[in-house]
């Protein structure tokens, strides 16, 4: 067998003193072969950024590896020089990051950023490298090389930001290629997209791939091989067929059975049921620019027209741009349409003024996305969930009151009332916030993407929360999201929303199976190992 | 209620925070400004009992005395005792010692109010021009304006016009530095502005007043503290410009500035007029602008606003 080109022995991170646990990294051992794909997936704080900084040698400055070896081909990283690391580097090792905006320089054409790393590394001469360039960006299927030559990072998209960093990448044609959560800041069709070119690139190179994901979907779709990080140690390492359908240690079964399948859980809700919302011809137009520049007008939202059974939880899915979050913060009244109606019970409350408007707030609610922004950091939680109700007219104590109620029923334990917000963590900081809109006893609740940021167990967690709270207080839920498959998880149905306009709305089962539209079919295609059954032997 | 489906989640503190008093008092620049201040702020309240005499007592018979130097003094009472001119004595007689320490009593005073005052007004009109759009543009050309106008002939300007008091001297001084506090107030406004947890405090209606009150004020907060550490020192050496210029305090009431600029004339005969404020207000502002850093590196919002993040 040819040897590996990356071997990592027994490798072991320190964290500084007062963090929560001594080792970011523990004793975890890989080994990738030439033209293979290793996953290293795991949940967020599981130290799979570390390894990969740590092999590249981009640790900051209170971390030190403290035991174990990295090697390279034959050369141990941890012991080289750092000049020799400065010459690896692009050479022999390359990385691309989640966020390609903040890993791009922004005053930098693309092409001379590119340029730059072959004039450091290599004595072609410049037109040679211009030609190099232009030749690469044409090979990581950009359109029209000429001009992404010329164009400043932020006049592309994040998928074309994101080829420009594979371009980086793999021009000197690297042996070892460590890619950091590449295609998560990625709308889903981008990202399929993505994915294929990046197999497609490693095939033809022979290169070897170390990839770090937290979703498993993308493993279906990308690896070869699969390790399991938990807490900086190495749970459980195979392939990934054998991982993936067979996990055999407890934490990957965990995982795996949190994934929702993007079968459809749910029948929709009775058509008699009656509308407890709905909108007409709902439209916003964002407009930038004042006296002196021009202005440019940007349509957030194009005649919307969706209705909500009471009772019935609709998916509002969408790529990002397609307006989502714009009609979220309509439904709940933070900004204004331009033009078109939102009726609730009937009755329109799209301009309503002062008292009117103030009485009707009570009935929408929303929980947003980040749970680490959407709690004042100096407020404790109790005066969070108690701010609602003392808002409308009740007394302090009633409101604490209700609040120590609330907390139980998010499962959480009220003498946590009087803590701060920092002390709790993602999933809590979210529960809390979900107490908090509940707090004001609303009839619908709009989630904007309320689990996106959170850990798949995590994730798993509230929207089975969710689904009790529906049934026991007979909420009506409108679920925003890009993912299709917590839609499948917890929608009767759905709405499917591109620039701004419904391209396709109907029971969540029948928009699954057989989508009318080509969008609809295309989103539904792109999902990640949409056909993957996770922990079901074949 | 029903025996929940999940057990009830337990609460341990997720990482230990060091809490923002503690890393204030380990940062040196903080511990060394602090406690140059706080000597200078106790040696000013008690200057009458510092073996200081009468600032004002002019007595042409010890005039320009070395530093150093023990003389009879004679009140207008008549009475004479012996004293110790640790710092000299001016071309009048007066003691430099006790026009000193007398003198950082206004500079404290007037650089802790200028700083005081200008953040409160400074904040209201942020607040408003941050988070009413209509007022915006307005209140900012306002500023704008005012900006343009260089601070310390502003300053020169409006004592001019009102005449030369302790409190005129503030307000003149405290006018220039508003638009200042004004920009950044309304700069963090307009970030904190759209910080999910202020739309989550509309989306529940609370009302405007309550939303800055409780939201958006406390955290504007710390960047502010550190901006008006910087006011204090800039409002120290601007009182004791206008004070050198003779536009200031009037000469009775003995101020750094001026016993600097009633020694100018003799400077190169007897130093020790310019000197020893000169070496105060060096130290004065030195420290405030350490504390200011330290103030800054430690509240820094990058750094202890946000939660743990994974």
């Amino acid at each position: 067998m040819s040897k590996p080109v990356l071997t990592v022995g027994a490798l072991t991170v320190r964290l500084p003193a007062g963090a929560d646990r001594v080792h970011a990294v523990e004793n975890v051992s890989l080994r990738l072969n030439a033209g293979e794909v290793l996953c290293l997936v795991g949940e967020s704080g599981s130290g799979k950024s570390i390894i990969a900084q740590t092999i590249m040698g981009l640790l900051p400055k209170n971390l030190r590896a403290s035991g174990g070896h990295i090697l390279l081909g034959d050369e141990d990283l941890l012991q080289v020089s750092d000049e020799r690391l400065r010459a690896l580097r692009g050479e022999k090792m390359a990385m691309i990051f989640q966020e390609p905006m903040t890993a791009l320089n922004p005053v930098m054409r693309c092409g001379a950023q590119i340029d730059e790393l072959l004039a450091q590394h290599t004595s072609m001469s410049s037109v040679q490298r211009r030609g190099r360039v232009l030749e690469m960006l044409a090979h990581v299927r950009l359109p029209d090389p000429q001009r992404m030559y010329r164009a400043y990072p932020h006049q592309l998209s994040g998928g074309q930001r994101q080829r420009i960093m594979i371009a980086m990448a793999l021009i000197l044609k690297p042996t070892l290629l460590i890619a950091d959560e590449p295609t998560t800041a990625l709308d889903v069709t981008t990202q399929a997209e993505i994915l294929a070119l990046m197999r497609d690139l490693q095939r033809e190179n022979g290169t070897a791939v170390l990839f770090i994901t937290h979703d498993f979907g993308v493993v279906a779709e990308i690896a070869d091989r699969v390790s399991v990080l938990r807490l900086g140690e190495l749970v459980e390492s195979g392939s990934a067929e054998d991982v993936l359908r067979n996990p055999r240690h407890p934490y990957t079964q965990m995982l795996l059975a949190a994934v929702p399948p993007l079968t459809p859980k749910k029948a929709p809700v009775a058509d008699d049921a009656p509308d407890v919302m709905r909108t007409r011809r709902l439209r916003k137009v964002l407009s930038s620019g004042g006296w002196f520049t021009t202005r440019r007008h940007v349509i957030a939202s194009d005649d919307v027209e969706v209705h909500v059974k009471r009772g019935e939880t609709l998916g509002v899915v969408g790529e990002s741009g397609s307006g989502k979050s714009t009609l979220a913060r309509m439904l709940a009244q933070l900004i204004e349409p331009s033009a078109g109606d939102i009726e609730v019970d009937g009755q329109v409350v799209t301009r309503l003024r002062g008292a009117q408007a103030h009485a009707f707030r009570r009935k929408v609610q929303i929980v947003f996305q980040d749970p680490y922004r959407s709690l004042n950091p100096r407020r404790t939680v109790g005066a969070a969930i108690a701010e609602g109700p003392i808002n409308f007219g009740a007394s302090r104590r009633e409101a604490w009151r209700r609040a120590e109620g609330l907390m139980k029923l998010v499962r959480l334990s009220s003498d946590a009332l009087h803590r701060y917000p920092h002390e709790f963590s993602g999933g809590q900081r979210q529960r809390i916030c979900i107490a908090r809109a509940l707090a004001v006893e609303p009839e619908i609740l709009i989630a904007d993407e309320a689990v996106s940021a959170l850990d798949v167990s995590v994730q798993a967690q509230i929207l089975e929360l969710l689904d009790d709270i529906q049934q026991r207080l007979r909420l009506t839920i409108v679920f925003i999201t890009h993912d299709l498959r917590v839609a499948a998880q917890i929608c009767n149905r759905v709405v499917v929303m591109q620039h701004g306009r419904v391209v396709e709305q109907g029971p969540v089962a029948q928009v699954y199976q057989s989508p009318r539209e080509a969008y609809t079919r295309a989103l539904i295609d792109a999902a990640p190992g949409r056909s993957f059954l996770f922990g079901v032997a074949k | 209620m029903d025996t929940p489906l999940i057990d009830l989640d337990t609460v341990a503190p997720v990482r230990v925070r060091t809490s923002t008093w503690r890393r204030l008092e380990r940062n040196w620049s903080v511990r060394i400004g602090a406690a140059v201040l706080a000597l200078l702020a106790i040696v000013a309240v008690s200057a009458p009992w510092l073996g200081t005499i009468d600032p004002i007592l002019i007595d042409p018979v010890n005039r320009d005395l070395l530093p150093g130097t023990t003389a009879e003094v004679m009140t207008l009472t008549g009475e004479s005792f012996k004293h110790t001119f640790w710092l000299g004595s001016d071309s009048f007689g007066r003691d430099i010692y006790s026009r000193v320490l007398y003198g950082a009593r206004i500079s404290l005073l007037v650089g802790i109010t200028v700083a005081i005052l200008s953040l409160a007004i400074g904040l209201v009109i942020g607040l408003s021009a941050g988070y009413v759009r209509v007022l915006d543009s307005v209140v900012m050309r306002i500023m704008d304006g005012l900006m343009a106008i260089p601070g310390i002939l502003l300053a020169i300007a409006l004592v001019a016009m009102w005449g030369a008091s302790l409190l005129t001297v503030i307000v003149a001084i405290t006018i220039p530095d508003i638009p200042r506090v004004v920009r950044l107030t309304r700069s963090l406004v307009l970030s904190i502005r759209e910080e999910p947890y202020v739309e989550a405090a509309r989306a529940l209606g609370t009302p405007l007043v309550k939303l800055l009150y409780r939201h958006v004020l406390p955290n504007t907060v710390a960047p502010l503290i550190v901006q008006g550490t910087y006011i204090c020192a800039s409002a120290i050496l601007v009182e004791a410009i206008l004070s050198f210029l003779g536009v200031g305090l009037p000469t009775d009431v003995p101020t750094w500035g001026n016993i600097m600029a009633e020694g100018r004339l003799q400077f190169q005969q007897y130093p020790h007029n310019v000197l020893f404020p000169g070496i105060f207000l060096t130290l004065t502002v030195l420290a405030v602008n350490m504390l200011g850093d330290g103030l800054r590196d430690t509240l820094d919002p990058r750094f202890s606003k946000r939660g743990d993040r994974p």
